[in-house]
């Protein structure tokens, strides 16, 4: 009998029931993966995995320039064919992915100028009545940051870009959601995730 | 001291990027996971949900077809196929609190907000495997007990009704879901 078979035989389900609500606890079913090792500071899988993580690098200017691509089409489509449904879906998707990923791939201040498109089409009342150079110049911007990202000194001034893009799209953020204080009170607020 | 034996364990990664799920595939292989499957897309994590039974979910929120919340709420299903008490990891680039609560009201287990880390990402998964967290069942929910303070200072409103209790047991849905062969 393997470990797995073990752990799940004699697994019960012990149910509360309450009035208006159960509690539902089992055994922990993932306890097989739970083992005791000796301390070995040398064998950190945290570690392990950083330095598994750093030997993709090399992979990760071309990943970007990938990603840079695929939100410059999005949004050429957009300017070609008019604002559709799927188009939208799209932009957003390709800024969000540069948002989740960039930071990762050494590109924080790409990141920082994509979630701030990220926010303008979460927020904005209606996508089609935001400015076309509001847009244009978040897409524009990503794209130079990653374009640039090896010219010595660029990191000041794509800092400084990203914030002027962020302060510009917040302006137009708060000014078309005067009358939806929730959006008001997400844009304004910080996030409430911890980095680690 | 204890450790986590990643070879034990099963991962399914559901992400659309793909340059995603393969820095996802390397940290999980690199903290020791033999198995760890991937989907691009909600519709075939769903499927593969069902055929793999895996051990931890890692999804990303913003995906074709159906989203990862929609996922979750697929899964957390009591009387679906598969295993609801599955662990779900939501990966995402959202960080609002809005999308905090409605990922937690949707029965996610762990929330990790991207840029991803190796030691975030290992930190949720030593969580949910070391201590995972009673289920509650109610008329509007179905997940882990979203109390993960048992402070007994809390002064708020009581929004459970503690009455008696009636136990039962039953077998685990793992069990059903994924049978000793």
């Amino acid at each position: 009998m393997t470990a797995r078979e073990r752990d799940t035989t004699a697994a019960k389900i012990e149910v509360e029931t309450f009035p208006d609500h159960q509690i539902i606890r089992q055994p922990n079913p993932l306890r097989r993966a739970v083992k005791r090792v000796a301390e070995n500071p040398a064998d950190d899988p945290v570690a392990r995995a950083e330095k598994a993580l750093d030997g993709l690098s090399d992979e990760f200017e071309g990943w970007m320039r990938q990603e840079c691509e695929r939100l410059a089409a999005a949004h050429a489509a957009i300017l070609k064919k008019g604002l559709n449904r799927t188009a939208q879906d799209e932009l957003f998707r390709a800024a969000h992915d540069i948002k989740g990923a960039a930071a990762t791939f050494g590109y924080p201040m790409a990141a920082a100028a994509a979630d701030s498109l990220c926010r303008i089409m979460e927020h904005a009342p209606d996508f089609a009545t935001v400015p076309n150079e509001l847009i244009a110049h978040h897409v524009n911007a990503i794209q130079a940051i990653v374009r640039e990202h090896r010219r010595f000194g660029v990191a000041s001034v794509a800092d400084e870009l990203s914030r002027k893009l962020r302060g510009v799209a917040d302006e137009y953020l708060t000014a078309v959601n005067q009358d939806r204080p929730e959006h008001l009170e997400l844009i304004l607020g910080p996030s409430i995730i911890p980095a680690e | 001291m204890f450790g986590i034996d990643f070879n034990k364990l099963r991962f399914l990664i559901c992400d659309d990027n793909a340059h995603m799920r393969r820095i996802l595939r390397t940290l999980l292989h690199s903290f020791g996971a033999r198995e760890a499957y991937e989907a691009e897309d909600g519709a075939t994590a769903l499927e593969m949900y069902i055929h793999y039974v895996p051990d931890i979910m890692i999804l990303d929120w913003s995906m074709p077809i159906f989203d990862g919340l929609e996922l979750t709420q697929m899964i957390r299903q009591p009387q679906g196929n598969g295993n609801p008490y599955t662990p779900i990891i939501m990966l995402t680039g959202y960080s609002d609190k809005r999308r905090v609560m409605m990922a937690r009201d949707a029965g996610v287990t762990e929330f990790l907000a991207k840029p991803i880390s190796a030691k975030a990402l290992y930190q949720r998964i030593v969580n949910v495997v070391v201590s995972p967290r009673p289920f509650i069942k109610t008329k509007s929910y179905f997940g882990p007990d979203r109390r993960r303070n048992t402070t007994t200072a809390y002064i708020g409103p009581e929004r459970r009704n503690n009455g008696k209790a009636e136990i039962i047991q039953q077998q685990a849905l793992l069990d059903k879901a994924r049978p000793a062969s």
